[in-house]
């Protein structure tokens, strides 16, 4: 591979990574992170409502909170999005369902959509979602179970594959990145292996697959 | 109309650790080979350190053939049936070897004798009801020449426990003699694996790094392991990771013997009217072929090893080839693995990087390594902990009831413990039992419509007892390295695994086995059957090793008798 180009492109993310970390905690906590996310997301498979309503879930998943980004700024909604058009178009019926039937249940318990509720009250749902006890809504419980696993993937994949936008999955926890070559130092337990945050796909020796493997998503 | 191919001295069906190793002695001695593989060449580019096309999208741009004929489970004929999305083996050129954790264990002495040595010892009634658990036909120092064989062929690096009877401590001292050390050191050990090993000398025990096909140093042309993660069902980059694809079958394709045929469906093993194989027949791109052969040997997995030979109906064997006895399918076992104990440190472990073969083991509590005469079960397990941890997976830990499985408190949690968890392996004796069977499906079948592998199984009381026994001794090896917490996984039951054995089962009774002593079918002379479909016992340990060195002597077995097996 080249070193310098590598290099490079290492020290840009990490220009980005650290710009981030040094955000005041208060600044991001002030955001309002689904009106952020509806600014910046146009929805390639899911309809507009539906993408708005996993939107909020995902930020309640992983929520922006005082110790950091989360779901939202890790672009989960958007991985899935795009993922649901491809490698999980068989899950798209289920999302489709779950979200419409989540959404209802919202107005019923809460008197709005889900996204338009306050996160006390879509926190209360969600617990309703996950335990099955959500009123009219026939496999909620699996249908919480399937977004959090794709919530979690979105924010921890690798970004190619359009979540964990800026690493900020990986810096949450503490992942040091994807290398090609490691030494026995970085396998040490007193020392914590610095921060490298590239994509797989980054590497030129896999940078040909990467359109592949990311196609839809 | 099929297509009739030129006929060929042997058919291999499936090139992958058993196929990909047993066309090497094949070849070597002068033999003519078809390698009839239902996936691909997969290239080292192919192989990005990415979690996500790893372990949960299942190499999806690989053939799919494996997942379009998951097998079906049941724990018994009146359980409720349970398929899941994706099989646990996959097909390429080389096949699994490509994505599995590559350790590479012989098996211990006592797993050969497990009937008479148990009857010996403890007495007859100690073997669990049910079983039909026999002796292997032969013990561990009849196939530790092809061991040996192997572990040179596709480069194996470990420590050595017992080289010609002299024991060494820094290995297991609990395995067989061996002629010779492996043909590499062991993959190094971690500030994690060194914190394990020093618990486990405190306990008294005997920790040692296991063997894996992964190269510890640089072996013939290939390059040495980088430990940068991502082998856990991930291919290898560096070609570093001893597949057969990148060891035994480019040497076997350089004798100018080998013929590869990748994308290879193969629907059944022909039959002529005196009940002896004739050739395979398999779909390429649309296209039926019939490959003739002197000799076929079935090399996949163990599911459609059994699947195949029910669906080679003839008039000379109407309920499936080598099934006049109405043994195939029987002697199933699914390897107890599951049932690990996670634990919870107070401080972070930096397992990020490694592999899971770059680990160490514990083998006091395995086989009968330990006295049995206070228990109530036989057998016992290996212990194995490891580095190796991705993202995503670092993310779905478990939280210990210490924290809620979303919003705020989830994510404090995860943020602090990410990298203060390790799970363990935990491989247990798994015994055959009467009520556990592989057939086909009555009504599920592969687009091409034949029928999936049916999996009848479930545990005994004895894996039962020896998960509890086990986890008992993995959560005390944990606490003395400093764990703060435990929680214990369920075994499970013996559905679809990467661990699967019998319904083949190799012994000199025809009327319990479907293959002799030395693979070859007792109602099909010139009929081989290669894997771990074979073996009718687990022990504790992995089984590519044992079912690879099967294959070569199998392979070698072929070559030296050819007139009187071929003819």
């Amino acid at each position: 591979m080249s070193e310098s180009l590598s290099r490079r492109e290492w020290l840009k993310r990490a220009a980005v990574a650290g710009a981030a970390a040094a955000v005041p905690v208060g600044a991001l906590g002030a955001q309002r992170p689904e009106q952020q996310a509806r600014a910046g997301t146009s929805f390639a498979t899911l309809a507009a409502a539906e993408g708005e309503t996993l939107e909020a879930i995902t930020a309640r998943l992983i929520p922006t909170d005082e110790h950091g980004p989360g779901a939202t700024e890790a672009r989960a909604a958007r991985y899935i999005d795009h993922a649901l058009g491809g490698a999980l178009a068989a899950s798209l019926a289920a999302y489709r369902g779950g979200l419409a039937a989540l959404d209802r249940f919202a107005e019923t318990a809460a008197g709005a959509r889900f996204a338009d509720i306050p996160a006390d009250a879509q926190d209360a749902v969600l617990r309703a979602v996950e335990h099955g006890s959500a009123a009219g809504f026939a496999g909620s419980a699996a249908f919480f179970a399937m977004v959090r696993s794709h919530t979690i993937q979105g924010t921890f994949s690798d970004p190619a594959y359009g979540g964990n936008e800026d690493f900020v999955g990986w810096e949450l926890i503490g992942y040091p990145g994807v290398r090609t070559a490691v030494t026995p130092e970085l396998q040490r337990m007193d020392v914590a292996p610095p921060a490298r945050h590239v994509s797989a796909y980054d590497y030129p020796a896999f940078a040909a697959a990467r359109t592949r493997r990311t196609r839809g998503r | 109309m099929a297509v009739e191919l030129p006929r060929t001295d042997v058919a291999v069906i499936g090139l992958g650790a058993v196929g990909g190793v047993a066309a090497l002695p094949l070849t070597e001695a002068g033999l003519q080979v078809v390698g009839l593989e239902a996936g691909r060449w997969q290239s080292a580019r192919d192989h990005a350190p990415d979690e996500l096309f790893n372990n949960y999208r299942g190499w999806p741009d690989s053939v799919q053939k494996a997942n379009r004929e998951v097998p079906v489970h049941r724990r018994n004929p009146s359980a409720p049936e349970t398929r899941a999305s994706l099989h646990p083996m996959m097909n390429a050129v080389g096949g699994t070897t490509l994505h599995y954790w590559a350790q590479s264990w012989r098996l211990n002495p006592w797993d050969f004798r497990v009937a008479s040595e148990t009857a010996r010892r403890y007495g007859a009634s100690r073997l669990p009801a049910g079983t039909t658990v026999e002796d292997w036909p032969f013990g561990l120092e009849e196939l530790e020449p092809y061991y040996d064989r192997v572990e040179y062929a596709i480069g194996v690096s470990g420590q050595a426990g017992n080289v010609e009877g002299a024991v060494d401590e820094r290995g297991n001292v609990f395995e067989g003699p061996r002629r010779r050390p492996y043909p590499m050191p062991p993959l190094r050990g971690t500030g994690f694996t060194e914190l394990m090993t020093g618990a486990a000398r405190q306990l008294g025990w005997h920790p040692f790094p296991g063997p894996a096909a992964v190269n510890s140093e640089r072996y013939g042309e290939r390059a040495a392991c980088q430990y940068h993660g991502f082998c856990n069902r991930g291919g290898c980059h560096l070609d570093a990771k001893n597949s057969t694809a990148v060891t035994t079958i480019p040497r076997a394709q350089a004798t100018g013997r080998l013929d590869v045929v990748t994308e290879a469906h193969v629907r059944a093993i022909r039959v002529d009217g005196d009940g002896r194989v004739s050739g395979v027949e398999y779909v390429k791109d649309g296209e039926t072929y019939v490959q003739p052969a002197s000799v076929v040997l079935l090399a996949s997995y163990t599911y459609e090893n059994v699947r195949l030979l029910l669906l080679s109906k003839s008039a000379a064997c109407p309920r499936g080839l080598a099934n006049n006895g109405g043994q195939v399918g029987r002697h199933y076992l699914s390897h107890a693995q599951l049932g690990g104990v996670t634990a919870l440190f107070p401080h972070d472990l930096n397992r990020w990087y490694g592999l899971p073969a770059q680990g160490v083991a514990v083998d006091d509590w395995a086989d009968d390594n330990f006295d049995h005469a206070g228990l109530d079960f036989i057998g016992g397990g290996n212990l194995w902990v490891y580095s190796d941890r991705r993202p995503i997976e670092a993310a779905s830990m478990a939280t210990f009831g210490r924290a809620p499985s979303w919003g705020s408190g989830w994510k404090a949690f995860v943020m602090e413990n990410a990298d203060r968890t390790c799970g363990s392996y935990l491989q247990k004796t798994t015994l055959p039992y009467e009520g556990n069977y592989l057939d086909l499906h009555p009504t599920i079948t592969d687009p091409l419509g034949d029928p999936v592998c049916r999996i009848t199984a479930d545990y005994g009381e004895n894996e039962h007892r020896i998960n509890d026994f086990i986890q008992d001794r993995m959560e005390e090896w944990f606490r003395a390295a400093g764990a703060i917490d435990v929680i214990r996984g369920g075994l499970g039951t013996m559905g679809p695994t990467t661990h699967a054995y019998g319904g083949t089962r190799m012994g000199d009774d025809p009327e319990t086995n479907v293959v002799d002593r030395w693979g070859f079918a007792h109602e099909a002379p010139n009929l081989g059957v290669l894997g771990a479909s074979v073996m009718g016992t687990s022990g504790a340990h992995n089984p590519t090793l044992t079912a690879q060195a099967l294959a070569w002597r199998t392979a070698e077995h072929l070559a030296a008798n050819w007139r009187s097996i071929a003819e």
